[in-house]
């Protein structure tokens, strides 16, 4: 007999078929993807809490037959039925069911099961086409790095440290009073000059005491166990500081739902990044319409105003709130705002002064998405259909490298935005 | 003699302990047969990981079983579904799969239970000397899984899902009912690679000389001969589809009929298992009831684990009456337990009625003896016809329910009574019937000279129909696999009248 403990098999066997099966059920999971999305907070996209997934449509036919017929079944009574007695059947369907047989193979009933974060985040990013490598930055946790933290007695062969190892190795022998070779070539030669004198006496003493120093030599090892020090390496956490990200939105009339759906998922994807590279991240929602004001994630996302646009109120709020809570030396600042493009023609000047003098100085980076689906996707080739916005911003971006600007259709070009904040994601931020 | 555990805790050494003591019991009392065991601890996801493949520790992937482990999973958490206290494969060495978190008595129920009454059956009983090879099942699925694998390196995931899901699906149709020849899982690697060499040197023109005959000039008597060959190659009528198709079809590449093999190999793995539930169960909860019955008469477990084990045991065969509203057909493991308890006691103490109905063993003091032949020999159906005793039929106070569809009632035809006995067991032995398991249908035809469609047949026995939505669905599979149309006629077994024909599109 032969007992086998298997529990510290590699767990998730079935991985391979849970990837199949969800391939298989793509829409299904896409649906509760997008409503997760919908009710999730900004700050919360990539918390551990169950996304749930309804699945419909898997069927695994086979033959089967339904109830009609003779059939003749023999089951256990209650001892209480006698010859001839009728039983009603139970009404259900088309009144052919019989309850035993009913659900057996005919079609099958939808079940729920639930998607881990993993993979909840990888269909996030893969409705906004993130390049895979960008992807993986965002999957991973939060970064860190190997430090050196002291010595330890156990490690790595690689990280053992030779020189300490050696320096205990040393002392102890001395300690012990290991003999070394030369101690053992001395006694040698004491034996040697021994025979040669003929002195028997001499001779006797100087085997035994070579004798004596071969069997300390063999019981003290030259190296022991206890000696043996190893280079000890922690993760340490990117020394990170925190980071401010306000969220900007236009939420004038024209900006439908699907925008501000757009809107959110740039957010959220900011966020996301933001999250990896920043032990904090501050989230401002500044909703703007003639009037800016600073408003919660439900107000910002919900309501809708009427009113004229003026995004140098925006603007203006963003830097009250930059000086009031988020100094520039303690915080990073990010900025992402979201609006159709309209704005006052008069309020122009305005918005490039203080994009120009106060904002992009300051923040690490901009990232303007317009959401105005009907404009030509060529602004360069279709003449004058470009917002009032865009172009303030336009004349900006060739000075400023660090103001991006896209136009949003749909979920895929989310990540254009955002693309050269990748790019240089690979730097440490300072 | 000394206590084997004390309380809820257990270690590898308990577990051994009791393995060997269960031993003793099984082997040197009773002179059960078994393959060596080899007892594997594991979580409960691992649980739900085997039970998603079919409790086979091995499986090739395919998202049928990603999503029976979702649907598992979801079941357990919320608490709706408990897990088997056990898994035992039908392997030698006897793989058992026990959970760590069950307490040491419900260890060694789990380890009389199947690693003794599970292992002896599956080593004794004809259909699984028959049907199964115990030695080599591992390897075949090793070889199954990497083989799949292979195929979709080779072939892409897309088409070779679209072969697996159409071979599921006729997985029931996939089944040789009568046995021709013991498969050799061993053989079965080698004669995959001689498929694909002999694919490479050769074709096979059975269906590719077919088209001259269209230019109607050869005489009527050629073609003739020429049809009446090809058929007789076929081998037609074929009730085994999925054979049928592998060995047949004029479209599928070689590696596509390797998939559809692996497929009907598995499922005709589990053929006999389908058809000895009661019979297995049976003997495994009988095999329990007895062994730690005996360890506690010998002061090997104390009252408190008796107890806890006769919790779980009498758990484990409830059978709640029709009346009930947790009635959902037969419990094997009531009706087996039954009829075992049944059997001894009649080879042990017969009263007069025994002696009628059982005079072959009745009183002949070899219990266990008795009980050997009965597992060694009988499936479901035999099991029920030949030993079902009027005390069981009356414990469960058995009754024939008939269903007759223009009927708005059920009606009681017969009872545990002295007229009702015979009937009684007759129709509860029909009821496992093998040919009941799944619909029974057959390869008829093959248009071989016009559209190469397959007739398929299914023979309505007593006014039972196919469901017609699946049926369609189905053929669509059975398309795929066949390569061109496939049409179902249901015909009606009496007069040969036909009810329906299903198409595929």
């Amino acid at each position: 007999m032969v007992i086998v403990d298997r529990r510290a098999n590699p767990q998730g066997k079935s991985l391979a078929n849970r990837e199949r099966f969800l391939e298989r059920v793509r829409g299904d999971v896409k649906r509760a993807v997008a409503d997760t999305i919908a009710r999730r907070r900004v700050a919360d996209v990539d918390v551990e809490e169950e996304v749930r997934v309804r699945v419909d449509g898997t069927e695994e036919p086979s033959f089967a037959t339904t109830a009609e017929g003779e059939h003749d079944y023999v089951l256990p009574g209650p001892g209480t039925l006698n010859r001839g007695d009728r039983i009603r059947k139970p009404q259900g369907g088309d009144g052919r069911g019989n309850g035993r047989k009913a659900g057996r193979g005919s079609g099958e009933d939808p079940f729920e099961f639930t998607l881990t974060r993993d993979e909840f985040l990888n269909y996030f990013l893969d409705e906004l086409e993130l390049p895979r490598l960008a992807r993986t930055s965002l999957m991973q946790e939060r970064m860190s790095k190997p430090q050196r933290a002291g010595i330890s007695i156990y490690g790595y062969p690689s990280a053992l440290d030779v020189r300490r190892t050696m320096r205990n190795s040393l002392a102890r022998r001395i300690a012990l009073r290991r003999p070394d070779k030369s101690a053992l070539e001395r006694l040698e030669d004491r034996i040697a000059a021994a025979r040669a004198a003929g002195d028997e006496e001499e001779l006797a003493q100087a085997e035994a005491a070579l004798a004596a120093a071969r069997r300390r030599m063999a019981r003290i090892p030259y190296v022991d166990p206890i000696d043996v020090r190893y280079a000890r390496h922690e993760r340490r956490p990117q020394p990170a500081t925190e980071a401010a990200m306000f969220c900007l939105m236009d939420v004038s009339g024209s900006m439908t739902e699907h925008m501000k759906d757009l809107a959110k998922r740039f957010f959220m994807l900011l966020h996301l990044f933001l999250g990896r590279r920043y032990e904090r991240v501050h989230v401002v929602f500044i909703r703007h319409t003639e009037r800016a004001a600073e408003v919660d994630e439900e107000t910002f996302f919900r309501s809708r105003e009427t009113g004229g646009t003026l995004v140098s109120s925006a603007l203006d709020v963003m830097l009250e709130v930059q000086q009031a809570r988020f100094p520039r030396d303690r915080f990073n600042l990010y900025v992402a705002q979201a609006s159709d493009g309209d704005n006052d023609s008069a309020d122009r000047a305005r918005v490039a002064h203080l994009m120009q003098g106060q904002i992009l100085p300051i923040v690490r980076y901009f990232a303007y998405v317009e959401t105005g689906a009907d404009r030509g996707a060529f602004p360069h080739h279709a003449g004058r259909r470009t917002s009032e916005l865009w172009d303030t911003y336009e004349s900006l971006a060739d000075e400023h490298e660090h103001l991006a600007m896209r136009r949003l259709n749909d979920g895929a070009a989310v990540w254009g935005v955002l693309a050269d904040l990748f790019a240089k994601s690979n730097r440490v931020p300072a | 003699m000394a206590l084997l555990f004390d309380g809820a805790e257990w270690d590898f050494q308990t577990l051994d302990a009791i393995h060997r003591a269960c031993e003793e019991i099984a082997v040197g009392e009773f002179g059960l047969q078994v393959y060596p065991n080899q007892i594997e601890v594991i979580t409960s996801e691992q649980m739900l990981d085997a039970y998603s493949s079919n409790g086979l520790p091995l499986m090739y992937s395919h998202w049928s079983f990603g999503k029976r482990f979702a649907r598992d999973e979801v079941l357990y958490r919320q608490g709706y579904q408990g897990l088997a206290y056990e898994i035992v494969i039908n392997a030698s060495p006897c793989i058992s799969y026990i959970m760590e978190e069950n307490t040491a008595t419900l260890q060694a129920l789990v380890i009389a239970h199947a690693c003794f009454g599970h292992n002896h059956f599956f080593r004794n009983n004809y259909l699984f000397r028959q049907w199964t090879d115990a030695e080599a099942i591992l390897g075949y699925l090793a070889f199954a899984k990497a083989y799949v694998a292979e195929c979709e390196e080779r072939q892409g995931r897309a088409a070779v899902e679209r072969i697996l899901d159409a071979a599921h699906a006729l997985r029931p149709q996939g089944i040789h009912r009568y046995p021709k020849r013991r498969w050799r899982l061993a053989e079965e690697t080698e004669r995959a690679r001689a498929r694909r060499e002999h694919e490479e040197t050769s074709y096979d023109p059975l269906m590719r000389t077919v088209p001259n005959f269209r230019t109607g000039q050869e005489p009527p008597e050629a073609r003739e001969q020429m049809e009446t060959a090809v058929r007789a190659r076929l081998r037609l009528p074929e009730e085994n589809l999925l054979y049928f198709c592998e060995k047949h079809s004029p479209r599928l590449a070689g590696w596509e009929r390797e998939l559809i093999r692996i497929v009907r190999v598995l499922a005709q793995y589990f053929y006999p298992q389908a058809q000895t539930k009661v019979a297995n169960e049976g003997c495994a909860t009988y095999c329990h009831y007895e062994i730690m019955t005996r360890l506690h008469e010998s002061g090997r477990i104390n009252d408190g684990a008796l107890l806890e084990f006769l919790h779980s045991h009498s758990s484990v065969i409830l059978q709640p009456d029709l009346s009930d509203q947790r009635f959902s057909g037969w419990n094997p493991y009531a009706l087996g337990f039954a009829i075992m308890r049944d059997l001894a006691r009649v080879a042990r103490e017969p009263d007069e009625e025994d002696r009628a109905w059982f005079p072959s063993f009745a009183g002949n003091g070899d219990p266990w003896g008795v009980l050997r032949d009965v597992w060694a020999n009988y499936r479901d159906e035999g099991l029920i016809r030949q030993f079902l005793g009027p005390k069981v039929m009356r414990a469960f106070r058995m009754v024939h329910l008939a269903d007759r569809s223009a009927d708005p009632d059920y009606r009681i035809n017969d009872i545990h009574d002295e007229d009702g006995y015979r009937r009684i067991a007759s129709l509860l032995a029909d009821q496992y019937e093998p040919a009941n398991l799944a619909p029974l249908i057959e390869a008829a035809d093959v248009d071989l000279f016009g559209s190469r469609t397959l007739k398929l047949v299914h023979d309505s026995h007593r006014g039972a129909r196919l469901e017609g939505e699946l049926a369609k669905k189905t053929l669509q599979h059975m398309q795929v696999l066949w390569g061109y149309r496939v049409c179902l006629q249901e015909r009606d077994a009496e007069t040969g009248r036909v009810l329906t024909e299903y198409a595929s599109a």
